[in-house]
Formats: structure tokens, C-alpha cells, sequence
């Protein structure tokens, strides 16, 4: 269901991790990337 | 602040027996779940979600390859595929680099 | 056979303040950080313009600014506690004789910079500066692609001042400065024409929440964008927004399918705070006001005591249970929304956004009709009006009614909203309760 997608951004994932946005291509176990810009609460 | 370059990481797999480095840019700091990163040219953020791979990525500098970094912090065989992946994302967005002397 | 998970060695119970090493990392924030990770500083409440949705409520001065040598004081603790960037804004910054002497500051003190600007100092010598250091980022402020939009919004000649700043930047070499647009009901169809003035200067697009807050509560009802331009404005950011940023400012939007880059989570008191010019410590910067006051930097043990010690920072750091929206299907993708938002519009913080893209924010809205939402602590604002042809020297004009934007701005006049009849003492926190996650 799109809605559990959502929370696979930042839930561990399966070490068969498939390409996916720039923002989840290193979505595995271990390492996890934003921007900067990515945390809500500032200018 | 300089024009971002694309990051060219290693798409092929990453090469354990080569030495690795933080780049110069990056700030490392400890976290009781690893660490983060944050490279002051990108301005990425990088979460480091075990405090082994922590171990790993500051100790890249001093040892002669990657894998010899992996061994020093403890990892054991199996364990060393998920952190080259874990390797070749942070090379990928410039956390860390090739060195160049060995 | 299937790689086994990350070994993790055993771990032995922590202590409950402590999550385990192996929670998704969403969790593992919300439980709070030794440091934020960057923070929002309102470096004064001065402010040239009068945008009428101004957060901050900015315009005049506060006679007990912080001094630049308690800023640098700041500084010195973001730098011990390795704060990686400050968002230096205000009111508008660069109206503070030391501005430049705190950059350089900051930056040689390993903390990076980027400030928010309407524009009106950056010169073409200042953009070369600018152009020549690699720690300071620029950010301006912009709320229409137009000037007719614009400047109804952040008044007469903003446009133009800000679009001036913008050539000055991009002929001085800086690339990938920020433009910052706050979306509204009245841009929500500009955002291709955003994208184009981008474009057109090297610069990086930046779209963020409307919320009620500081100014923006009186304006809130007209400005903020209709559910179906919300979607609008989701669909976009999935089909168009690789390159441009939003501050993680839509979180709220998750529920309508794949979430967008970013933490997806309220970061106030966690991963991110809020110092005012005063030396006020807030858990964001939409949120000024009593309820979400964590300390002052002036106290005994400085911003870092505040930051770690803070009652409010230790509630909000306590595993939130979900409240009304625990059952919603959708509240693992948007987690209950902005904080902010809810309670500037009187909505308790355990229930729906008011923008809820399930209509459940609405709905709470509507059965709320009549009582009163918190007004924001503090009102910085201009008394008198900027546009206003009666020169400011024969007196000023008595205090302008709370939240009537200035003449000329050509907005509807916003709804009158009348005071509480008593402080509201009501805890933000009401039906928080420490317990197992949702």
C-alpha cells in the first residue's frame, strides 16, 4: 500500500535494496542520507 | 559556497582493498546510534547507523584498504558486504574518497 | 540464504530515556540529539518590511537584542557542541551593523552559515564577498513570480529589491543560492514561473509550509492553500521537485502516497530549535510563543543547558503515542503534522493538522468554531504603516489593530480574531503521555 511506502524511507529495509530517487539509493541498513535542508523546523 | 560536482562513485561495487579516506570536508560527530556526517561542500548529511561503521569510516584513513578497517573494527566475512554497500553509498556522495599516497 | 540482519552485539536494557541502537531512524530522532543538528537563529526582530505572514512578527527592534559579544558566546557553544550549520534570519539580518563580523565569526568557528534576506543589503560588492566564501549560503526570500503577487504579500517594492539581489549574486558567480517562496493561495500557481527565476540565476528553488504563526495567524484563513491546491502543490513536487527544496516542511503531505525527501518528522526540540534575538530558546521558529519556550541563552549553563536540560525539550522528546490519529492509517507516513499548525489554529496537538489531506484537520476545525486560537507571544511589527503618506515624525499613528496588514498590500482585510479572555494556560502537551510508541 503507497501509505506503508511512505515509511520505507527511513525504516530498515531488505539488503536487496532496488534503485530507486537519489534520496533512497543508499537506503539500506547502514547509512542513510538527506540534505541539509531536510529537517523541518528551520527557516 | 562552490558548484556542487555530480558525484561519480564507484557504480561497479565498491573496492575494499584499496585505501579510503574521509574527505577533508566532512565534520564528523559521534551519535549514541553511530554518527552523522555533514560535508560542508555538498551539504549533505550522512547517518551512520552503527556505531562499527562509525569505527570503520575513522579508521579508513590510517589503514592500508578499506577491508583492513572492516577487520580492525570487528566485523567478521559476512558481515563485510553490507558495509561496502554502507561504503560505496558514503563514496558516492563524497564522505569519503580514494587516498592517494598509500 | 537470506543475509542475516546487521549483527548488533547484545545490548542490555537501557535506560528509558534511551531508545535501542536498532530503531528506524525516524524513532531514534524523535527520542532528541546531545546537539541539534542545525538550528534557526532570529538574529534581530528589525526588519525593513512588514510581509504581512511574517512568523516572527518582526519590524522593530527589541531593546534587549543579544549583544555580539553574547552572540559570539553563542557561537563559541554551537561550535563546542558541533552544530553544523545556523539559518541566521530575523527579521531581516543584515540590518544589524555586526552581521558581517558574526558570519565571519561563525564560519571560522566551523559553523556553517546560511542566512535569509529579503534582499535589500546585498550589493553588488556584498554578493562578491559572498560569491568568495564557502561556508555562507544565501537565501531570498521570495512569495510571488510575479510583482503584483509579491509585493501584496511582503509589500511595495520587494519584488524589485529582491529580484535586484538575485542578479547581483548570480553576476558575482554565486551559484545555488536559495530562493525561498512560502507557498500561498495566491502563488500555488506560479511554481513552474518559480522554477524559471531559478533558473534564470543559478539559483536552487526552496518551497515551504505557510503556517499560522506570528503574523501569519491573522492571514492564515486566506493564504493558506486550498486542499485541492495542496495536492496540486504534492503532485508537483513529485513530478518536478528532484532539485528543489522544501525544509521537510510538507511531511504533512506523506499521507497522500510517496513521501518526499527529508526526515518526514517534526524536528522542533529533537534535531532542531529556535534562538530569538533575544536569547530566547523556542522549539521552532513557528512556533514563538510561552507554551514552546525552552529557556534563554543568558541563563547560568547557556544554550547547550537549555537544549539538554529543558523540561519542555524532555517532553518533547518522550515517544509521542499518536493520540487522536493513532488509528488513521496514514499517520505513520505524516505523523500527526506540524505542530505549529495546530496549535496557532486551536487544534489540540494530539489530533489532525488543520491541513490534514484526510479532511480530518477540517472536520476538527469546524467542530472548534468560535473558541479562540493562542495569539503569539510578543509582537514586534511596526506600529505605523510603511505605505502610509503621513510622515512618521509628526507621530505615530495609535497601535495598528493586531494582524490588519498594511495599507497598499491589497489583500482582503484579514478576520478579526478577538483575545482570549485569559492567557491560555492549557499545557501543549495536554494528552501526551510517556508510553510505548504508536
Amino acid at each position: 500500500m503507497s501509505e506503508r511506502t511512505a515509511t520505507a524511507d527511513i525504516t530498515e529495509v531488505t539488503a536487496q535494496a532496488e534503485p530507486q530517487a537519489p534520496e533512497l539509493a543508499g537506503a539500506d541498513l547502514l547509512v542513510e542520507e538527506v540534505s541539509i535542508d531536510g529537517m523541518c523546523g528551520v527557516y | 559556497m562552490s558548484t556542487e560536482t555530480q558525484a561519480r562513485g564507484a557504480r561497479a561495487g565498491f573496492d575494499l582493498d584499496r585505501p579510503w579516506q574521509l574527505h577533508p570536508q566532512v565534520s564528523v560527530r559521534p551519535e549514541r546510534f553511530g554518527a552523522l556526517l555533514y560535508h560542508f561542500g555538498t551539504r549533505r548529511l550522512s547517518f551512520l547507523k552503527s556505531p562499527a561503521l562509525l569505527t570503520v569510516v575513522s579508521s579508513l584513513g590510517d589503514a592500508p584498504s578499506a577491508r583492513d578497517a572492516c577487520r580492525l573494527a570487528g566485523l567478521t566475512e559476512a558481515e563485510l558486504p553490507a558495509y561496502a554497500a554502507a561504503l560505496e553509498t558514503l563514496a558516492s556522495s563524497q564522505m569519503i574518497c580514494a587516498r592517494v599516497s598509500s | 540464504m537470506t543475509q542475516p540482519l546487521v549483527t548488533q552485539p547484545p545490548v542490555t536494557q537501557p535506560p528509558v530515556t534511551q531508545p535501542p541502537v536498532t530503531l528506524p531512524l525516524v524513532e531514534q530522532f524523535q527520542y532528541g540529539l546531545d546537539a541539534p543538528i542545525c538550528l534557526t537563529w532570529e538574529l534581530t526582530y528589525a526588519c525593513n518590511l512588514s510581509c504581512v505572514h511574517c512568523l516572527s512578527s518582526s519590524g522593530r527592534r527589541d531593546p534587549r537584542e543579544l549583544t555580539t559579544a553574547e552572540c559570539r558566546a553563542v557561537i563559541d557553544e554551537l561550535e563546542r557542541m558541533q552544530v553544523f550549520y545556523v539559518n541566521i534570519g530575523g527579521g531581516e539580518p543584515t540590518v544589524r551593523s555586526d552581521f558581517w563580523d558574526l558570519v565571519d565569526y561563525a564560519t571560522a568557528h566551523h559553523v556553517g552559515v546560511k542566512f535569509s534576506t529579503n534582499g535589500v543589503k546585498i550589493d553588488p560588492a556584498v554578493a562578491r564577498r559572498l560569491a568568495a566564501s564557502d561556508y555562507v549560503d544565501v537565501q531570498i526570500s521570495l512569495d510571488g513570480a510575479t510583482a503584483e503577487v509579491n509585493d501584496a504579500v511582503r509589500g511595495p517594492g520587494s519584488y524589485a529589491t529582491a529580484l535586484r539581489a538575485m542578479r547581483h549574486l548570480a553576476e558575482a558567480g554565486f551559484r545555488g543560492f536559495k530562493i525561498s517562496v512560502v507557498v500561498t493561495r495566491q502563488n500555488v500557481s506560479q511554481l513552474d514561473d518559480f522554477q524559471a527565476i531559478a533558473n534564470r540565476f543559478g539559483a536552487q528553488l526552496r518551497l515551504t509550509r505557510l503556517r499560522p504563526s506570528g503574523r501569519g495567524a491573522d492571514v492564515w484563513d486566506e493564504l493558506h492553500p486550498t486542499a485541492g491546491q495542496q495536492r496540486e502543490l504534492y503532485d508537483w513536487l513529485v513530478a518536478h521537485g528532484e532539485q528543489v527544496l522544501t525544509g521537510d516542511s510538507f511531511f504533512h503531505l506523506a499521507a497522500y502516497g510517496e513521501a518526499l525527501p527529508g526526515l518526514n518528522l517534526c524536528g522542533a526540540g529533537r534535531v532542531v530549535c529556535l534562538i530569538d534575538p533575544i536569547g530566547d530558546v523556542y522549539a521552532c521558529p513557528f512556533a514563538i510563543h510561552d507554551s514552546f519556550l525552552a529557556g534563554n541563552v543568558r541563563g547560568p549553563g547557556g544554550f547547550a543547558a537549555v537544549w539538554r536540560e529543558s523540561e519542555l525539550f524532555a517532553d518533547l522528546r518522550r515517544p509521542q503515542t499518536g493520540g487522536a490519529c493513532h488509528s488513521c492509517s496514514a499517520y505513520d507516513s505524516c505523523r500527526g503534522g506540524c505542530m505549529a499548525a495546530k496549535f496557532f489554529t486551536g487544534l489540540p496537538l494530539d489530533g489532525p493538522d488543520p491541513e490534514c489531506v484526510k479532511g480530518h484537520g477540517e472536520r476538527a476545525l469546524s467542530a472548534a468554531a468560535g473558541a479562540s486560537p493562542p495569539r503569539p507571544s510578543g509582537d514586534h511589527s511596526h506600529r505605523t504603516r510603511p505605505a502610509d503618506p503621513v510622515p512618521v515624525s509628526i507621530g505615530a499613528r495609535p497601535p495598528a489593530s493586531r494582524g490588519l496588514p498594511p495599507a497598499g498590500h491589497g489583500l482582503p482585510s484579514a478576520s478579526q480574531r478577538l483575545p482570549p479572555d485569559r492567557a491560555c494556560d492549557e499545557s501543549p502537551l495536554a494528552g501526551f503521555s510517556p508510553g510505548p510508541g504508536g
